[in-house]
């Protein structure tokens, strides 16, 4: 073992053959990640929208920190979700540690400022093409975020999009919160490391392949979405 | 007088001043605007048109100086007033919605929206591009949709801001045709131009503006035929060749 034309006819007759430990991981996986982006979305486009429009005291310092926490390490994010949830934790009677629910949680807080910081960006620079005549409409405020999040609604695939790539992507947090348990909270990236780390290189190649391809896929979908939309609405 | 039937016109300007970045862009102009009449402000690039139509309209405040509307009344205004821009902002929707979207801004009831942006569309000769996105539209035609979705809850007063200014001579046609009927419908046209040809062709007056100060106003005949002020002459004389 160890070479990698073996190690990359191993992945391909573990894709091939449609392993029953290997469709559960990456269901798994898929699950907790498009969960995690799907709360982070409906958090985090409001959130940026809010930040792009609003007119507040300590706006710039909200917008940098924001654009900061999207390096968020997420082993940080594990370990600061551990804390919570574990049993001496604030949280820790919900007995989520170790539990795919807990996993989402980590993956949405690493995602969310991605998600709000893009967004924020795209709003505030659409706004100034349609400011004027929002204004001269009469619209302001939530009205003028909720239009400019919808006008840009093509746009912000982009946004939701790295927003999965970094979630489907990391390994720190959920290796922390889910502890990589077989057949309950192992997802392709932990079980990559894992076994990587043993030795079973086929596994954990065959893993790394389908993540890629799947992340190919999804941002191919997304731009062929956004490019018909846009010959389609303008 | 009922509330709906309140009419915001006249507008009067005193000593309005405006300034950006240390220069004066406006400089004590003063005027009233009464209903009737359609009136041009006319001048050059860097007049300082734009921003006496944005001044007027609200959406910029003046550095110094006041700017009243007979009624006062921050919702009636907004609904008796519309503005069409140079360049028309239209939302990724369709033409229709562009203007229904308008009209729910304006609490107009949802059930009577779809019509009124019907009647609105018609008004501007767009009803067969009633479902189409606005964005894919031509120039010309967003700018006519411009004029509907300006249009559709006919308010008393319509700034136009060089309407026509990135538009081919067909469509500028097709623009003036809509702005001369709906100043035949009563509604007071205000129109910023640098294009002598469009002052006379729409206007019934002339404000003539240049470097930020009003020159002139007279009646468009007079001012073409005799303009008082020398730089009205100049302006007139040296535009002409390419009007």
């Amino acid at each position: 073992m160890g070479s990698l034309p073996e190690a990359l006819y191993g992945a391909a007759s573990l894709i091939a053959s449609g392993d029953a430990t290997l469709v559960g991981i990456i269901l798994l996986s898929l699950g907790v990640s498009l969960s995690a982006v799907v709360f982070a979305t409906v958090l985090g486009l409001p959130l940026g929208a809010a930040i792009a429009v609003g007119r507040f005291a300590g706006r710039k310092a909200t917008v940098v920190l924001l654009n900061a926490l999207m390096g968020l390490p997420p082993v940080v994010v594990g370990l600061v979700v551990y804390l919570l949830l574990s049993r001496a934790g604030p949280l820790g009677s919900l007995g989520l540690l170790f539990t795919p629910p807990a996993m989402v949680i980590a993956q949405t807080i690493l995602i969310l400022p991605i998600i709000a910081a893009l967004c924020r960006q795209a709003v505030e620079d659409a706004w100034i093409e349609y400011e004027e005549q929002l204004r001269s409409l009469g619209v302001a405020g939530t009205r003028a975020a909720l239009t400019l999040v919808w006008e840009i609604r093509f746009s912000l695939l982009t946004a939701v999009l790295a927003g999965l790539g970094r979630a489907s992507a990391e390994v720190g947090a959920v290796m922390i919160v889910g502890g990589n348990i077989d057949g309950v909270t192992r997802v392709m990236t932990t079980t990559i490391a894992l076994e990587t780390s043993k030795g079973d290189l086929p596994l954990a190649l065959s893993l790394g392949i389908v993540l890629i391809t799947l992340v190919i896929a999804l941002n191919a979908a997304a731009y062929w979405v956004k490019e018909a939309a846009q010959r389609r609405y303008g | 007088m009922s509330s709906a039937a309140q009419r915001i016109l006249p507008l009067s300007l005193a000593e309005v001043c405006f300034g950006a970045g240390g220069r004066a862009i406006l400089d004590r102009v003063s005027f009233e605007l009464e209903a009737g009449p359609a009136t041009i402000i006319l001048g050059a690039n860097g007049a300082g048109k734009s921003v006496l139509m944005r001044l007027m309209h609200g959406l910029i405040r003046p550095s110094s100086g006041a700017i009243r509307w007979s009624d006062a009344d921050p919702e009636r205004l907004r609904r008796k007033q519309a503005m069409v821009f140079q360049r028309p902002v239209m939302l990724r929707r369709s033409a229709l919605a562009n203007i229904t979207y308008a009209l729910g801004q304006a609490r107009v009831p949802r059930s009577e929206r779809e019509a009124l942006a019907f009647e609105a569309l018609e008004s501007v000769g767009l009803p067969h591009l009633a479902h189409r996105p606005a964005r894919v539209l031509s120039g010309g035609e967003q700018q006519r949709l411009a004029l509907a979705r300006a249009w559709a809850l006919h308010p008393e007063v319509l700034l136009l801001d060089e309407p026509t200014a990135s538009l081919d001579p067909a469509a500028t046609r097709e623009i003036e045709t809509v702005i001369k009927a709906f100043d035949a419908a009563g509604t007071k046209i205000v129109m910023a131009t640098h294009n002598l040809g469009q002052a006379r062709r729409l206007g019934d007056e002339v404000i003539f503006l240049h470097a930020g100060r009003v020159i002139e106003r007279a009646p468009i005949d007079r001012f073409f035929a005799q303009p008082a002020a020398a730089e009205a002459a100049a302006f007139i004389k040296g535009e002409l060749p390419w009007k």
